[in-house]
């Protein structure tokens, strides 16, 4: 080992970069990169989050008092798009970034010069789409969804600049994409086989596969909102022989594999986690791998569920409401995996293993919500209410997010070289568990008792509700700012110097480069045994 | 340059086509889309076209069936629009007509174009209309009034399930998209 590490010494000597913002513009190392798709991603996250403050606040009370509804619907639309795809998968592929090469012993990614490319075009994107907001008539109003005729006959004029901006969030993820595929294919280290790859490696590897089918076919979505829109086509429009529902068909195929892309690598992440800090091997590693694999493939088959109100026949409704259930199988599986890493470990409760723990517990909930809005019969009344709502967030923000968090604590001392402060991260964990389980867990309540989603006021019963919801979610943004805190405070160098070990439990690559990670790793290649 | 390179590209070249090949797909997915339906008539699309009725078609006198007809405008859409009949009971293989009345209660000179939907979808494939103003868009000169004949027959193959079902027609206002002339009114 120590051979490697003196070639890392000899690295750092020759980094040879342009000083202040060229760097950052013209930079093809995975680790600026992943680094300026972290931040982007932060920023993105309090973007949206900022949205859904008006959220909250306009629903704090029933009535109309904040904002028009116009405007209540651009939020909810333009809150949805930015952390889907300005927060949770750009902070994905900057994990990517960063950790792949140094994971599977590369000197860097494979395409370094289309890595720059893939993320500058990334905030372009998302001032055109934010500009929207601003010009007459507001910005997009239909929903992340973007169902047709929503936006087509009844959107308004900035709909051209969403589908634009939507294209560009769509060539830079599948240009990200074909870049995680081939590094893995084509740069891992001597003797790193297939399986022997780490599981964030493979849980990448697969949500790169499924960003490059479906990417494509919501590329297809909105080129024909536009066309509909602009150009006098009618695929959604009934009265020129289209179909709307076909709409809605298009969409979720490529929107059921979406959310797993958002949820494979938060897998992958995890199952690093529990086995360092339970300081044993990973259970069951290979059926990590099948099971994500299967979770991929299925999420081909189960579009539906999103539609079971669309009067589908009724064979369909039992065949998407059967294959959807079947999902949780896979799941259960790798549930299951880091329960029985945690079994007879010596467990310790250091930051990412909080996070991960509460990843689990609560994404299980979201899990459960999901096989009940996967009965048929019983979604009918669940649909398009507030049930909805608190199931994708309890997997997407208590899941997808807290494992970015995770990540992020776990990771930060590799990449900055100091440990991050540990008061305020006993803070930001505490105050964002209470606080989100404030902010969605009532949602299930209001949701089943009706109140519909996406409306900018609501009957009188649900106020007391709603008033603990919308505090919950000011206390979960503000407690946002203290792990902003954190990191500024990290990578302004101020704490504790990590080890390269860093965590004692933990193993794999890049726990064998110093820390912080110099800018030049791996350029020899390491020996895997 | 290097081999490294050279197996990098092949590899982009085979990515970069299945990303094409996958644009492609979501675009194919609509008509496989359409012909799906056609075949099993799951999303309640009639014929576009005039069936023809055979005279000598063996009317079921031991099943009725009960057709119910409603009428819906697009928002936006001025016209007065309803089924002179809300239901009527038929014999598998009877011929029926039916008639829709419309009026054009505004000052501007409008074309209209009906699109019908069975509810539940399977009982579209055994509608069978041999006369249909949904075939045509069809024009309406400002306050003027009209009559459209719709004529039917169901299936006698028509699953014995279904006992009731609905016909509904969504009208919708073409005007500027249309290439019809505006002679009726
Ligand atoms: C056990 C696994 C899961 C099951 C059975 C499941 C099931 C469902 C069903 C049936 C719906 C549609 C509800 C309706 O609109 O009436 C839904 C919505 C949704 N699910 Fe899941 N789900 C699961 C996991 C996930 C995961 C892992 C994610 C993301 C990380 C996710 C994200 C979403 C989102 C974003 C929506 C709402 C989309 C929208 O209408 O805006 N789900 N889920
Ligand atoms: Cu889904």
């Amino acid at each position: 080992m120590s051979s490697v590490a003196d070639d890392l010494h000899h690295d750092e000597h020759h980094d040879h970069k342009p000083a202040g913002i060229m760097r950052w513009l013209l930079t093809t190392n995975h680790k600026d990169i992943g680094t300026l798709y972290l931040w982007f991603a932060f920023i993105m996250f309090l973007v949206g989050g900022a949205m859904a403050m008006v959220i909250r606040a306009e629903l704090f009370q029933p009535g109309l008092q904040i904002v028009e509804p116009n405007f209540f619907n651009q939020m909810t639309t333009v809150h949805g798009l930015i952390m889907v795809f300005g927060a949770v998968m750009p902070a994905f592929t900057g994990l990517a970034n960063w950790m792949v090469p140094l994971m599977i012993g590369a000197p860097d990614m494979a395409l370094p010069r289309m890595n720059n490319w893939s993320f500058w075009i990334l905030p372009g994107a998302f001032l055109i789409l934010l500009a929207s907001l601003f010009l007459e008539g507001g910005g997009p109003n239909f929903g992340w969804t973007f169902y047709a005729p929503l936006s087509t006959t009844y959107s308004n004029d900035s709909t051209a600049l969403f589908v634009f901006s939507v294209h560009i969030m769509g060539i830079s993820s599948i240009m990200g994409a074909i870049n995680v595929i081939v590094t893995i294919f084509n740069m891992r280290a001597p003797g790193m086989t297939w399986m022997k790859m780490p599981m964030f490696v493979w849980t990448w590897l697969i949500t790169a596969f499924l960003l490059i089918a479906v990417m494509p076919v919501l590329a297809g979505a909105v080129t024909m909102v536009l066309t509909d829109k602009y150009f006098g086509t009618s695929f959604f429009d009934a009265a020129g022989g289209g179909d709307p529902v076909l709409f809605q068909h298009i969409f979720w195929f490529f929107g059921h594999p979406e959310v797993y892309i958002m949820i494979l690598p938060a897998f992958g992440i995890i199952s690093h986690i529990v086995p360092t800090f339970s300081r044993k091997k990973l259970f069951g590693y290979s059926s990590m791998v099948y099971a994500t694999a299967s979770i991929a493939l299925l999420s081909f088959i189960v579009w539906a569920h999103h539609m079971f109100t669309t009067g589908m026949p009724l064979f369909a409704e039992m065949f998407f409401m059967f294959a959807t259930m079947l999902i949780s199988v896979p799941t259960g599986v790798k549930v299951f995996n880091w329960v029985a890493t945690m079994w007879r470990g010596s467990i310790s409760y250091e930051m990412p293993m909080m996070f991960a723990l509460a990843f689990i517990v609560l994404f299980t909930i979201g899990g459960f919500s999901g096989l009940m809005l996967a009965i048929t019969p019983v979604d009918f009344q669940y649909h398009d209410t507030y049930f909805v709502v608190a199931h994708f967030h309890y997997v997407l923000v208590t899941g997808a997010v807290f494992s970015i968090m995770a990540a992020v604590y776990y990771w930060l001392p590799k990449w900055c070289g100091k440990m991050y402060d540990q008061t305020l991260a006993q803070w930001h964990f505490w105050c964002s568990l209470i606080s989100v389980n404030l902010l969605f867990f009532p949602m299930h309540f209001v949701g089943l008792a009706g109140m519909p989603r996406r409306i900018p006021d609501y009957a009188l019963q649900f106020a007391d509700f709603n008033k603990w919801i919308s505090i919950g979610g000011f206390a979960f943004g503000l407690s946002q700012l203290i792990f902003l805190a954190l990191i500024i405070k990290a990578s302004r160098k101020i704490g504790e110097p990590a080890t390269a070990q860093v965590w004692d439990g933990a193993e794999g690559l890049e726990w064998e480069v110093p820390s912080p990670a110099p800018y030049h790793t791996f350029e020899t290649p390491p020996e895997v045994k | 340059m290097t081999e490294q390179s050279q197996s990098n590209n092949r590899m982009v070249i085979k990515l970069v086509a299945i990303v094409i090949g996958m644009f492609g797909f979501g675009f194919a997915l609509v008509p496989l889309y359409d012909v799906f339906c056609d075949i099993t008539g799951i999303n309640g699309k009639t014929n576009p076209y005039a069936a023809t009725y055979d005279v000598n078609t063996d009317v079921d006198t031991s099943r009725e069936i009960t057709v119910e007809f409603i009428t819906r405008n697009q928002s936006g859409m001025p016209w007065d629009f309803e089924a002179r009949t809300h239901r009527i009971k038929v014999h598998p293989g009877e011929l029926k007509t039916v008639e829709f009345y419309v009026r054009n209660p505004t000052g501007r000179d409008i074309i209209g174009q009906a699109i019908p939907s069975v509810s539940p979808g399977t009982a579209a494939l055994y509608l069978n209309k041999t006369e249909c103003f949904c075939f045509e868009q069809q024009p309406l000169k400002a306050g003027a009034e009209a009559l459209m004949p719709m004529q039917f027959y169901v299936d006698p193959q028509l699953p014995e399930d279904i006992k009731v079902f609905t016909l509904s027609y969504t009208l919708y206002d073409v005007t500027g998209t249309s290439t019809v002339a505006m002679n009726r009114g």
